[in-house]
């Protein structure tokens, strides 16, 4: 595998590994996107809650997680070496600095910057949800037939905290204890609350939310540059595509960006209005 | 006009160079920039100084020597080679910066001048088509279709000037080696030693200590000879198919 190795280590065999794992994230992005769009349903939470009961149960998601962990581990990790060694390639520098012809952009330029602070996002955004989730105390939910309403609104605060009715469900927000008794009772699965963990971040650690938009501001730069960049890597630029796929990177590096970016936004504004 | 320079004087390889100032007055606005320094350089020589050292040859934009960054552009303000930049572009009492390109694999012998044998050492790689000695062979003997032609002949124009890797915030040498490999690429003449040339040019791209390709674009933006940045991609796609398919292990 000599051969392998490296070409990979060479410096277009690692623009190759950027462009992979670049244009693989981006399909992560699309995956993500689509998913969470069910924050916005109004059900008391219960589309996004059974999503996010789906996405960090099911095994065949679990194996994927691993494979996007290698993703951006490979990104980030080649993006270090690749800056290195571009640094190592002009030891001194300008006395007075470059002016790129405008037809370069500011972004183009600055990929690490941008991705460094989308990284620095990243990692707040996993403790905020993903560590939250998976290992932290949070409410949880459980959805029962809306006919149980009337029944069930005067029942105790020890056995359930507060009970909700939303179109179709009857909501029980219960704690993790409660839980566990009320919803073999009522012949159902309790679920985390996620959708009640999004809100709370997006409202009570608002500056969340706000890194949030500027990270995304940010991503969508990182996109515009990156995805037409990597068909460039990968050999692709020709007079008869690459203007559609330079085009389609602009369209991607607002709409994916725009719509992660909504999801605090809705929720300041729901919770300020 | 009158204008005020400010050139990077260094002595040798071996020695730390600096920014140093200097004033020329009544410089005419049909002179191109390097008779603007061989007055400074006359100048210097009357007063008993070592002169700036500067590469330049042809002096008609066709030999790629004048390698010089002016105001932090490539061969200055215009998309031309440095001989081909006329004094109208500035305006009397302008600051002029003045550079060697950058790059660690264009170590700087003097002032302005430095190293390009890294170019050199890369066409040795592969940049040629082995050719059987004798007689020249017939014009148009293989026949090559009009449009590859044009396209080679695009290529083809590369200089070699270096402005490329002078503009690239990695000091990437993409630009020049791509348009080499494609120009050969795309020819009859070039297919027997395509792939062999692709990765022996490339592995000594990387070992003369080139930086990596962003696809910014700067390179072909300032280009005198407006190499496409298409040819990079060509680059890559000659690189990954005789990665994937050649016969060297």
């Amino acid at each position: 595998m000599s051969w392998l190795s490296k070409t990979l280590s060479s410096t277009i065999g690692r623009k190759l590994i950027m462009a992979i794992t670049g244009l693989f994230l981006v399909s992560f992005l699309f995956v993500h996107l689509i998913g969470n769009v069910a924050l916005f349903y109004d059900d008391g939470g219960a589309s996004f809650n059974k999503y996010s009961h789906f996405m960090s149960t099911a095994g065949i998601i679990r194996v994927l997680e691993l494979v996007l962990v290698l993703g951006f581990g490979a990104h980030i990790w080649t993006s270090i070496q690749l800056t290195r060694l571009n640094k190592m390639a002009r030891p001194e520098g300008y006395a007075y600095e470059l002016k790129p012809a405008k037809e370069v952009s500011w972004f183009s330029r600055n990929m690490g910057l941008s991705g460094s602070i989308v990284l620095i996002f990243l990692v707040t955004h996993l403790q905020n949800f993903y560590y939250r989730y998976h290992y932290e105390e949070i409410p949880y939910v459980v959805y029962a037939p809306a006919q149980l309403y009337p029944q069930a609104k005067n029942a105790p605060k020890e056995v359930v905290t507060s009970i909700d009715s939303v179109a179709g469900h009857t909501v029980l927000h219960v704690t993790q204890k409660q839980a566990e008794t009320i919803a073999p009772q009522l012949n159902t699965e309790a679920l985390k609350d996620m959708q009640q963990l999004v809100q709370e971040v997006f409202t009570k650690e608002w500056w969340f939310a706000i890194l949030y938009v500027v990270a995304m501001f940010l991503l969508g730069f990182h996109l515009n540059h990156g995805f037409q960049s990597a068909f460039r890597t990968l050999g692709l630029a020709h007079k008869k595509y690459t203007p559609f796929l330079t085009n389609l990177g602009g369209l991607i590096s607002i709409l994916v960006p725009a719509g992660f970016a909504s999801m605090p936004i809705y929720f300041l504004i729901k919770a300020f209005m | 006009m009158n204008l005020n320079l400010h050139i990077w004087r260094q002595k040798n390889k071996d020695t730390k160079g600096k920014m140093v100032s200097y004033q020329v007055n009544d410089i005419n606005e049909e002179m191109s920039f390097l008779e603007m320094l061989d007055v400074l350089n006359e100048d210097l020589l009357r007063k008993g100084d070592d002169p700036v050292a500067f590469d330049h040859d042809c002096r008609e934009g066709i030999c790629g020597a004048c390698s010089m960054v002016i105001n932090g552009r490539p061969h200055g303000p215009t998309r031309t080679t440095t001989c081909q930049l006329h004094m109208r572009f500035f305006n009397s009492g302008d600051n002029v910066y003045i550079e060697p390109w950058r790059a660690g694999s264009f170590p700087v012998l003097k002032d302005l001048t430095v190293d390009r044998s890294a170019f050199d050492r890369i066409i040795q790689a592969g940049g040629f088509v082995s050719v059987n000695t004798g007689s020249a062979p017939d014009a148009n003997e293989i026949p090559i279709g009009k449009e590859i032609a044009d396209e080679a002949f695009n290529s083809a124009t590369c200089i070699g000037c270096g402005a490329c890797v002078a503009a690239c915030k990695n000091a990437s040498a993409s630009l020049f080696v791509s348009a080499k490999i494609s120009q050969l690429a795309m020819l009859p003449q070039g297919a027997a030693e395509r792939k062999r040339r692709a990765e022996s040019m490339i592995a000594q791209m990387d070992a003369e200590g080139f930086g990596a390709c962003t696809n910014t674009g700067a390179c072909a933006a300032e280009c005198p000879k407006s190499i496409d940045l298409a040819n990079i991609a060509q680059m890559n796609r000659e690189f990954i198919g005789a990665k994937l398919t050649s016969e060297l292990v």
